[in-house]
């Protein structure tokens, strides 16, 4: 019989990747923040409480770049609205779960662990899946926490560290992901063209292209499937 | 101190939008084109990410096969679509951008 600490390990070991893929962040976001002026305490502390790596590497571009602080916290609303659909698409998984399962898991619910726990949710069934989320939530967390304290004493040491490229981890954890689900074309339709929109639409103020390019993407898939299904009902008559 | 006055403010924009649907939305129910539409979000959200770092890392647009990062990119992509091995796929984009970076 599979035990909830055998779910909770079966979440840390789907998310190894996520976390060797968001190290590096945490490592560069920990040393950013420390050569832009951040205070050691004030990093991990962005890191503790906030818990979100694209919307942490905007804040301290703009903190050093010296916006005000309402302007950071209204970037952050927008660069994190994606979390909105991730907390939508798990509703319906999560709605018998206790009230306090739902909080505490919201809370750590980001990127890579929506990847994952979607992934096994949809393919693989509810058994033990707040346990599951849980492995994959703390897992992700520690990880975080863990590399931008190596980040904050690489940079409190080592100036000149943001030259090293390490940006393309990301890129390679997100096309990782992704390409697998583009075996289906209407999936394959909403990733052409939100990327294509993404493109045409650089530097939007308040990273407002990316909303709009995941939106038109969404919508290219809808239309395909859409397009599909009269095909197939065609075909069937 | 100012710093933390920025991360409350971070947090108090992050953790209610995790939070809207997962301990709210018992009341709600989406429409069957809103389940439909949030498939979607992943593939779309990742690309429009993906798609101008990769193409153009340096602020214009860089097509030709010396760009690490696009073909570090498709490495990631295709090994990730013919053996569905995440950690595989990273570690290969990573020796080819290393190597690319390097030379």
């Amino acid at each position: 019989m599979k035990t909830p600490a055998s779910h909770f390990l079966a979440g840390l070991r789907d998310t190894l990747p996520m976390m060797v893929g968001a190290a590096p962040f945490g490592l560069i976001f920990g040393a950013l923040a420390v050569s832009a002026g951040v205070s050691a305490a004030a990093t991990i502390g962005m890191s503790a409480l906030v818990f979100a790596g694209s919307s942490q590497f905007v804040a301290v571009s703009l903190l050093a770049a010296g916006a005000a602080w309402p302007v950071i916290c209204l970037t952050t609303l927008v660069v994190n609205l994606r979390h909105a659909l991730y907390s939508a698409t798990l509703q319906p998984y999560a709605k018998d779960w206790p009230l306090a399962w739902r909080w505490v898991l919201s809370f750590w619910l980001t990127d890579e662990t929506f990847a994952v726990v979607e992934h096994r949710f949809r393919y693989h069934g509810l058994e033990g899946a707040r346990w599951y989320q849980l492995g994959s939530s703390l897992s992700m967390y520690g990880n975080w926490l863990l590399w931008t304290v190596f980040g904050v004493v690489l940079g409190s040491n080592l100036p000149g560290l943001s030259d090293w490229g390490l940006d393309f981890a990301m890129l390679a954890t997100f096309a990782a992901i992704v390409a697998p689900q583009l075996r289906q074309r209407p999936v394959l339709a909403a990733a052409m063209t939100a990327g294509a929109t993404a493109l045409l639409l650089q530097g939007m103020p308040y990273k407002l292209d990316l909303m709009a390019a995941a939106f038109t993407g969404i919508c290219a898939g809808l239309l395909l499937e859409r397009l599909q299904n009269t095909q197939t009902a065609g075909e069937a008559a | 101190m100012k710093y933390w006055l920025v991360i409350f403010g971070m947090a108090a924009a992050t953790f209610p939008i995790r939070a809207s649907f997962l301990v709210f939305g018992n009341r709600l129910d989406f429409p069957p084109l809103v389940r439909r539409a949030l498939h979607y979000v992943p593939a779309a959200v990742l690309s429009a990410l993906i798609v101008p770092m990769a193409l153009m890392p340096k602020g214009s647009l860089a097509l030709a096969p010396d760009n690490p990062y696009l073909v570090g990119t498709l490495v990631a992509g295709v090994v990730a679509f013919a053996t569905r091995k995440t950690l595989l796929a990273i570690v290969a984009s990573f020796v080819v951008y290393g190597m690319m970076r390097l030379i």
